[in-house]
């Protein structure tokens, strides 16, 4: 692999906050949130660029990350060790120390 | 930015629709013109086909089922690479539609 994943599985990480108004594929409602990275899912050509007729270089890696319901939600009613897991691109992800 | 229309997490959905239903014919072709143009024709991408999707205004990505979507964006991708132009699409669904309608009343 020329590129290894930069985030091993159990990393904390915190998904970007842009806001850009081209095709993306992160969820508006995940970005700025923290989580753990579960697992890498692989390198793939990066979509925001192949939506727009581009070749999607330089590959991706991309990761499943898990966050906890309540620590997306405000208002989160339901067990507190409920979470969602969502797959994010490289890029979107940066290191997370907030023990917060 | 302004929310996507297609981007509603966290907003209100009410009870899903769980229900079974066959796709009509129409829808077929669309899932078969697709897989054409990507995988055979190399054409497009279903990134790009997304793309499109997304930049349906609102009320027409409101008011559009599933694979209406999906033919509204392959028309507007394929016109954007120059494979037809929006002209020479709109007086060949004029066409399709004349005949039909001669066909309906003869």
């Amino acid at each position: 692999m020329s590129a290894p994943a930069h985030f091993a599985p159990g990393t904390p990480v915190r998904v970007g906050t842009g806001d850009p108004p081209s095709h993306v594929r992160t969820p508006r409602y995940i970005r700025g949130k923290p989580g753990v990275i579960e697992r890498i899912c692989g390198r793939f050509g990066n979509p925001e660029r192949l939506a727009y007729g581009g070749d999607g270089q330089p590959k991706q890696t991309l990761y499943r990350v898990r966050f906890r319901q309540d620590a997306i939600w405000p208002d989160y009613a339901g067990a507190a060790q409920d979470t969602v897991d969502i797959e994010i691109y490289e890029h979107w992800l940066s290191a997370d120390s907030d023990k917060s | 930015m302004e929310r996507g229309v297609h981007d509603l997490g966290g907003l209100p959905g009410g009870p899903v629709d769980k229900s079974e239903h066959d796709y009509l014919p129409w829808e077929k072709s669309v899932d078969a013109i697709l897989s054409l143009l990507v995988n055979d024709k190399r054409l497009m991408r279903v990134d790009e086909l997304r793309r499109g999707i997304e930049s349906l205004d609102a009320d027409a990505y409101n008011q559009l089922s599933y694979y209406q979507r999906w033919i509204a964006s392959i028309a507007a991708i394929l016109v954007e690479k120059s494979v037809f132009t929006k002209a020479e699409l709109e007086a060949r669904i004029a066409g399709i539609d004349a005949r039909l309608r001669a066909g309906a009343t003869s």
